[in-house]
């Protein structure tokens, strides 16, 4: 059964940061735009399975920092001309607070 | 808002490059609409020789499908002929009495070919080559004739020739000028082109003026009458003498037109709500018909579409391939030469090769190249770039592996390789790949094959040879960087040392000021500009401009080094290489402390815990109590050093204290990219001097400083830059020419390569020469580096750059 679970406050993520949060599905990695819209991706990227938590963050994408490819934070997508997708998950913010549907 | 409208009128190359480009800068600014008067949606013009020569068929060729217009919200006209410019009321009329309104209009009308005002131009089987429907005219000619003429010795016309006998027919080409190609070859040049396509079953005819055709009963050509009175028997007649700008329509709107529709530097013409790109128009005097230049001129167009109002397009130097297989000859530049010019020429008839290099004030001006054009990239680059080749001119003829810093680069000949071998070994790209690339995504740049491919794309050290085989794919289409300057990203139009300065002059303080100002086209750029722009920022304004750790790559936030598994690598501070027993027991106790599963002795001469979850990192650097490394930044590395004169029975100098003193007075220098030092205490140089960015080798009398030194991809030995006495001497001509590289260098580049940018004479004149300098650089470097943090001090630590969160 899949529940919203509070992991953070928008305050602890940095903007056009990210953070990891370990979760019993494996790590997700929370990203934040200069705009403060919050997504939500496992942290592993299409490619190699390099952690995208630890990528720099820009626009509404952020790139891996192990081989540079460019992942969409709205739907886990690979952009051109890579292919592949990081899944993504439900994540919303309510008053401050971050919440992962897990 | 109500949408503007844009109306394109011709759907070729250049145009349809033009409205992409527009459509990345603003998709939905205006309602488009294309007029094309060929049947076909955009299609690679320049592959039609293949087409023609039975490569490849037409359905290889197309770029955008109607799909792609469909998919962008484009109407698209095909088979409709614009007749008319109703400039007053902004209006286009159709031949078939169809109009559209615009808000703006692009005219990218193309050329036509020149067709010879002689009596029986107008017979069947008289044929321009311009498009798909020329080229079906000469295959279905092919099928059912035999002989054929071609009226033009130039590129386009032997292009044609060739095609046309590899689909069997008897081919004579006829040429006005006494040599083939005289546009792009010289006399000699020439001639070995000739004798190889002679080779190959073509026939020539020079110095021959056409004076009529002769037609039989049924209407068609049958012969050709030359002035001198000679015929020839000639069922299909292909004029390529030449492509003239398609004016007609402007001109009859009444714009300025002058053999080719004038623009200016933002592809503007005359009226300012109508722009014009491509083979129709003539800028600054000049009509290009290459496609690089094309493609530039688009995407300056887009910018002024898309209103952003940046970006000038400035003229274009182009470069000559001929697409024909088997033939290999390159021509750029002011080849012919004059009064002013020198030569230099290698003439090898009998093995079929032949060079030239035109030099004006020890600057490269032109080249021809027949045989051997694999530095045919590295010449246009230089008579781009006008730089002085007086250092290499001795060489220069021999190419650029024999200067002995082409590492992999043109070693061998894009042709030559199969499909299976490998071009770019960083990525595991072999030619095949690339091959492929660019014909089915339809490429045309070294940008696009890197995007498309990655070859090329990490190292780049086989750039020359993606650019070869781009050539070779493409011919005559290929320019090899098209454009004159390098921009920093896709973020921006400006060059490196745009930005710098803009920094510099207006005092720009953080990125999003910077970016603001600058008019940055994403809204918070990508992750090439924004860690180059940080750099930039703090170094042209240490203490004052903001660090921002959301634009450093996670290594120079982690203050480590990300591995494969996501863990990272910790590397503490051995000054000069040498340690002591207590580092050593503590370095032990960590590692079995944090199970930290492998411990590596570096090249650096220091040791690397490799392992380590980011979540320790700060612990381990506590119990460590060393200070970072900086073995995973943009930064200054390490000093190697041998054992010196203390111990070495050898030594004539303390290389190891001086090595120390240096990794002392640098550590925390953040630069361009990683910085690796050296110190030797003799000639012998067991420290490896000669393959650092800046080496010190100790002699009798003092110690020698060379720069530019790189054991990586591209091994380069490292130049001599000056030999000084005392170890203060060394501090501040290794600091001056230091910071001059952080001043100066693009971001991610090495020593190696600034100093191969601007040369090591004005290294020289600024570090050595001008001692004031010398003393103003290395003290801009020190109040730089004055007050400097360890990053792995508790107090500076961000814990939150490395904590986990829960669900």
């Amino acid at each position: 059964m899949e529940d919203w679970n509070r992991v953070s406050t928008l305050d602890e993520i940095p903007p056009l940061g990210a953070r990891i949060v370990h979760t019993a599905q494996g790590n997700v990695g929370l990203f934040r735009t200069a705009e403060g819209e919050v997504f939500a991706l496992h942290d592993k990227c299409p490619h190699q399975g390099g952690p995208l938590s630890q990528g720099l963050v820009a626009g509404k994408r952020v790139t891996c920092p192990l081989h540079g490819w460019n992942i969409g934070l709205e739907d886990g997508q690979a952009l051109a001309p890579d292919k592949g997708c990081a899944g993504k998950v439900a994540c919303k913010v309510e008053e401050g607070q971050v919440y992962l549907k897990l | 808002m109500k949408k503007m409208k844009l109306i394109m009128v011709g759907n070729g190359m250049a145009g349809v490059r033009t409205l992409e480009e527009l459509l990345k800068l603003e998709p939905d600014l205006y309602d488009v609409t294309v007029f094309g008067a060929e049947p076909y949606p955009n299609y690679n013009r320049i592959m039609l020789s293949p087409v023609l020569s039975g490569e490849q068929e037409i359905k290889d060729i197309i770029l955008n499908d109607t799909d792609w217009y469909v998919q962008h919200g484009i109407t698209l006209h095909l088979n409709k002929r614009v007749v008319k410019i109703d400039r007053h009321n902004r209006v286009v009329h159709a031949e078939d009495g169809a109009t559209a309104e615009y808000d703006r209009l692009l005219l990218a009308t193309g050329s036509t070919p020149v067709i010879l005002p002689i009596p029986g131009k107008d017979l069947q089987g008289v044929v321009g080559y311009r498009d798909i429907h020329d080229t079906n005219a000469m295959i279905e000619a092919a099928q059912k004739y035999r002989k054929a003429v071609v009226i033009g010795g130039g590129l386009l016309g032997l292009e044609a020739a060739n095609g046309l006998a590899a689909r069997g027919m008897d081919v004579t080409v006829v040429h006005l000028m006494p040599w083939l190609m005289e546009r792009q070859l010289d006399r000699e040049s020439a001639a070995m082109l000739q004798a190889s396509l002679e080779a190959k079953g073509l026939k020539f005819l020079l110095g021959k003026q056409t004076q009529e055709l002769l037609g039989n009963a049924d209407g068609r050509v049958s012969a050709i009458r030359f002035k001198d009175g000679e015929e020839r028997p000639a069922d299909l007649v292909v004029m390529a003498v030449g492509i003239r700008a398609n004016t007609v329509l402007a001109e009859s709107a009444g714009i300025h037109c002058s053999r080719g529709i004038v623009v200016n530097d933002t592809m503007q013409t005359y009226d300012p709500k109508i722009y014009a790109v491509g083979e129709c128009v003539s800028h600054r005097g000049m009509a290009y018909g290459l496609v690089a230049p094309l493609f530039e001129q688009g995407k300056v167009c887009a910018n002024h579409l898309a209103r952003m109002g940046i970006a000038r397009y400035q003229g274009s130097v182009t470069s000559t391939k001929l697409k024909v297989t088997g033939i290999d000859l390159f021509s750029a530049g002011d080849f012919t030469g004059n009064d002013e010019t020198e030569d230099i020429v290698l003439h090898d008839a009998a093995g079929g090769i032949y060079k030239k290099l035109v030099l004006q004030d020890d600057k490269l001006v032109g080249a021809v190249m027949y045989g051997d054009t694999r530095d045919g990239s590295w010449y246009f680059q230089m008579i781009r770039d006008g730089k002085s080749v007086a250092e290499i001119r001795d060489h220069l003829l021999f190419g650029q592996s024999y200067l002995g810093n082409a590492g992999h680069q043109g070693q061998s000949r894009a042709a030559a390789m199969t499909d299976e071998m490998e071009v770019c070994g960083c990525n595991g790209v072999c030619k095949g790949t690339v091959v492929k690339a660019i014909k089915e995504q339809g490429l045309f740049t070294l940008e696009d094959v890197r995007k498309h491919t990655k070859a090329s794309a990490s190292c780049g050290s086989c750039t020359g040879l993606v650019e070869q085989i781009l050539a070779s794919t493409l011919g005559g289409a290929y320019a090899p960087q098209a454009g004159v300057k390098k921009t920093m990203c896709g973020c921006t139009d400006l060059t490196h040392e745009e930005v710098r300065k803009a920094i510099r002059e207006e005092k720009l303080l953080s990125i999003t000021e910077t970016m603001r100002f600058l008019n940055w086209s994403t809204s918070n750029g990508c992750a090439s500009c924004r860690p180059a722009l940080n750099y930039y920022l703090i170094c042209a304004w240490p203490h004052q401009a903001a660090d921002d750790p959301q634009s450093r790559f996670i290594n120079e936030r982690a203050h480590a080094n990300i591995q494969k598994d996501g863990t990272f690598s910790v590397v503490p501070r051995m000054h000069g290489g040498i340690t002591t027993p207590a580092q050593l027991r503590r370095i032990a106790d960590v590692a079995d402390k944090y199970r930290i599963p492998t411990v590596k002795v570096t090249g650096g001469q220091r040791l690397d815990l490799l392992g380590v979850r980011k979540q320790d990192l700060p612990a381990v650097w506590a119990d460590l109590a060393m200070p970072s490394g900086f073995a995973y930044g943009k930064s200054i590395r390490t000093v190697k050093t041998c054992v010196g004169s203390e111990w070495c029975r050898f030594g004539v100098q303390n290389s190891t204290q001086l090595g120390i003193d240096i990794e002392l007075a640098f550590d925390r220098m953040w630069a361009p990219h990683k910085v690796k030092i050296a110190v030797s205490g003799c000639p012998r140089n067991c420290a490896e001097a000669a393959i650092k960015d800046v080496g010190v080798i100790g002699v009798d009398s003092g110690w020698e400083i060379y720069v530019g030194g790189n054991g990586g991809i591209k091994t380069e030995v490292a130049q001599f830059l000056v030999k000084v006495k005392a170890e203060e001497e060394v501090m501040e001509h290794a600091g001056a020419f230091l910071q001059l590289y952080r001043e100066e260098a693009r971001y991610l580049d090495r020593t190696v390569h600034y100093i191969e940018r601007v040369g090591l004479d004005f290294i020289k004149q600024r570090v050595v020469k001008d001692a004031a300098n010398r003393k103003a650089l290395y003290q801009r470097l020190r109040f730089a580096l004055d007050g400097a943090k360890d990053p792995w001090a508790l107090e500076n630590i961000n814990p939150r750059e490395f904590a986990v969160l829960t669900s």
